[in-house]
């Protein structure tokens, strides 16, 4: 049992760091908000892994509430992205500027 | 009891110098007040405070009670409490009598004096408030209360001496005392400490001090001794720290009269006596204060042959008389110095205000070779200066005749031949110098008639005669047992005379004759020289006493051009090119670093979620690092 802990630990770990490399390195805002619920799904794999593990419902419970947060997050996030396109015409998060000091900087 | 009156003698001078100052400020910024209500004020207080301290020595006459009273306790610190008290025993109570007495009869003076002037109301405001430092620091219980008033004596003295501060002269004249006071205060200022950490334990004032002064070691007692007598220095003008002093004339003539006359330069005088107990223990310090004493009245004495200011010649003169002062409460002689105060406070405030009324007669003028003939045009300024200059020579039955006998005899039956020596050749000195005054002022001839005499109010002339009275009369209560009197000081103060000086009488009349012949032999020279002295042309000194021994020059080299290279060397060398550069250097290292980290918020979302994780990760080992 312990041995099968370690791997989905490091399942989880393998995919936050996907999810963490995806935010840093892609510049298209679906895929980083992709690769943000891939990260909160890691977070929750370890929940429900843990929850298993020590055989307790509140691990379990609480990876239930984070789906259903995530779900409601989605349809923020969508019309989010809805919004900044519908500006720039285009989902490129380098062109999003307007509250940095760059413009007005140099 | 009425202990608490005590305290009312101080506080009656402070609350009438606040009442006058609130009024001048009103009468400065919204409507004049007459002047003769700041008078009302000004003059009441000396004289409430002079009746209170006048029935405490009613109170005190055949019994030897001291008069304690607490106000409040003032400082708790860690089991060393520290009272606002005030004790009056015949020490001070004989200080605060003479000093409410002259003070006022200064305050009615300069009512006269300041008649003119525009700020009528600071002026009795300062005057005041000096009073009541004065007698704060006559009446204080312990050194902490006593150097409240010391300070504020010092701080008074700078506010008067550069009164007429639209002359730069005066403000540097105020200075220059304030800062020579400093000094001196430093010296009481570390007596103090270090009184407290040897001896601060079972009560910080003079009654629990003259106890506990007994255990500690006698090194650690001369350290206190000296250091208490620098701040006493300081006070009293003595070698090295007297410049301020002549500079100290540059105030109105009152001032002269009332500071360095009869109340601040004595306090000095007063402390080593007030420290008696102390003093006794150490007689080699006491033995060190009575020669700078004598070469002081020696040193100021022979500067005033030469001068030609007249109120320089009576500063010169003041502090000659504390250094005879010095001599007697050196050797221990206490009772004979503040005797010598006492008669010196009259025929001194005596002198300073005839000096006063002979300088408003002739238009503000101080050179005593542009004066003479005074004594047809102001009989009665000749009349009473005849008798302080006779007073302050030694000739009996004045005042000072008896007190600088008490003295000279107290240095010949101590064995100190020298100073003996000393105390007779001043006393030539000093009949000479003020002769030499008194003849060229009120004998010289040829003064411009052209000028008409400025007009002497009452009030100026009043207080003359009554001092005059006083310095007649004051002699008397110390006449020494050898002419059938009782020297009523000596008993009332107590005997702290040492039991070991006696002389046999026919000493004592020899040492009174040679007294009273030094004095006539002054008098003759000075009647020789200037007597009907023609003053065709203003004569020009030149020479090393004229110039008062260059000590001013000296300090200037030695001491005031140091310090201003040194400032100099700091505001153009260390500041420029180190504290600037310092200063600079932050604000531009600030403005490149914020250059750099500006960088950071470079719009890039990707570049923000990277620092954020990095900062959440960093976070989150941390504290699980730390929760293990």
């Amino acid at each position: 049992m312990i041995d099968s802990l370690l791997a989905y630990i490091t399942l989880a770990m393998i995919l936050f760091s996907i999810g963490f490399l995806g935010v840093v390195s892609r510049k298209n805002i679906f895929v980083i908000y992709m690769s943000i619920e891939l990260m909160l799904n890691a977070i929750n794999l370890i929940f429900v892994s843990l929850g298993r593990y020590y055989e307790s419902m509140q691990p379990q419970v609480i990876a239930m509430i984070i789906i259903a947060i995530a779900a409601a997050e989605a349809a923020v996030f969508l019309s989010l992205i809805v919004v900044l396109y519908r500006r720039k015409k285009s989902l490129n998060s380098d062109i999003f500027t307007i509250l940095s000091q760059k413009d007005s900087h140099e | 009891m009425s202990n608490f009156l005590l305290a009312w003698i101080v506080l009656i001078p402070f609350i009438s110098s606040f009442i006058i100052g609130v009024m001048y400020l009103y009468s400065i910024k919204v409507a004049r007040v007459p002047n003769f209500v700041f008078s009302l004020f000004g003059l009441s207080a000396p004289l409430l405070s002079f009746l209170l301290g006048f029935s405490f020595f009613l109170q005190m006459i055949g019994n030897d009670e001291i008069f304690l009273y607490k106000a409040y306790r003032w400082l708790e610190i860690d089991g060393y409490d520290i009272d606002m008290g005030f004790m009056a025993d015949k020490l001070s109570i004989f200080m605060v009598l003479f000093i409410t007495f002259v003070g006022w009869l200064i305050h009615i003076y300069a009512s006269g004096y300041m008649k003119d002037d525009k700020g009528y109301g600071k002026f009795f405001f300062y005057f005041n408030f000096f009073l009541a430092s004065m007698l704060l620091l006559v009446l204080g219980h312990g050194p902490i209360i006593m150097f409240m008033g010391w300070e504020g004596v010092g701080f008074s003295s700078y506010l008067l001496i550069s009164y007429y501060y639209e002359d730069g002269e005066n403000v540097k004249a105020g200075n220059k005392a304030f800062i020579a006071n400093r000094v001196g205060d430093f010296g009481f200022i570390v007596a103090m400490v270090t009184m407290f950490y040897y001896a601060g334990s079972n009560g910080f004032d003079f009654l629990n001090l003259k106890e506990s002064l007994l255990s500690v070691p006698v090194p650690v007692l001369t350290f206190i001794g000296f250091s208490l007598f620098v701040g006493a220095i300081g006070k009293s003008a003595q070698i090295p720290l007297f410049v301020w002093l002549p500079d100290a004339m540059a105030g109105p003539t009152p001032v002269s009269a009332l500071i360095h006359a009869a109340t601040m330069v004595t306090a000095g005088v007063y402390m080593v006596a007030r420290f008696h107990f102390l003093y006794d223990l150490i007689p080699h310090v006491g033995l060190f204060i009575a020669y700078v004493g004598a070469i002081s009245a020696l040193f100021a004495a022979i500067i005033a042959t030469k001068q030609t200011d007249i109120k320089k010649i009576l500063a010169y003169s003041t502090m000659s008389q504390l250094g005879y002062m010095f001599i007697a409460v050196g050797l221990g002689g206490y009772s004979v110095g503040i005797f010598h105060v006492f008669t010196h406070a009259f025929f001194k405030a005596l002198l300073f205000m005839g000096a006063g009324a002979v300088i408003v007669a002739l238009h503000h003028e101080q050179n005593i070779f542009k004066m003479g003939g005074m004594k047809k045009k102001t009989p009665l300024v000749y009349f009473t200066m005849l008798i302080a200059t006779l007073a302050i020579s030694g000739i009996p039955p004045f005042a000072g005749f008896f007190s600088k006998d008490e003295i000279l005899l107290t240095a010949f039956s101590s064995g100190e031949y020298l100073l003996w020596i000393i105390g007779v050749f001043t006393a030539i000195l000093t009949a000479y110098y003020m002769f030499r005054l008194l003849f060229v002022v009120f004998y010289g001839k040829n003064y411009k008639e052209d000028k008409k005499l400025h007009f002497l109010p009452k009030s100026m002339t009043t207080p003359l005669v009554i001092l005059a009275i006083g310095s007649i009369l004051a002699g008397f209560i110390g006449i020494p047992e050898l002419l059938g009197g009782e020297n009523l000081i000596g008993s009332w103060l107590g005997n702290w005379k040492n039991s070991s000086l006696h002389v046999t009488h026919s000493t004592e009349i020899i040492l009174m004759v040679i007294n009273i012949f030094a004095a006539l032999l002054g008098i003759f020279i000075a009647y020789k020289k200037f007597y009907m002295y023609d003053m065709k042309e203003v004569p020009i000194f030149t020479g090393i006493v004229w110039n008062k021994f260059y000590i001013d020059e000296i300090y200037d080299t030695l001491i005031v051009h140091k310090i201003k290279q040194l400032s100099i060397f700091i505001s153009y060398k260390i500041d420029v090119h180190f504290i600037d550069k310092i200063v600079m250097g932050l604000s531009r290292g600030f403005i490149r670093s914020g250059h750099y980290i500006a960088k950071m918020q470079n719009a890039n979302t990707r570049f923000y979620a990277f620092t954020m994780l990095i900062g959440i990760s960093v976070i989150s080992t941390y504290l699980i690092m730390v929760l293990r």
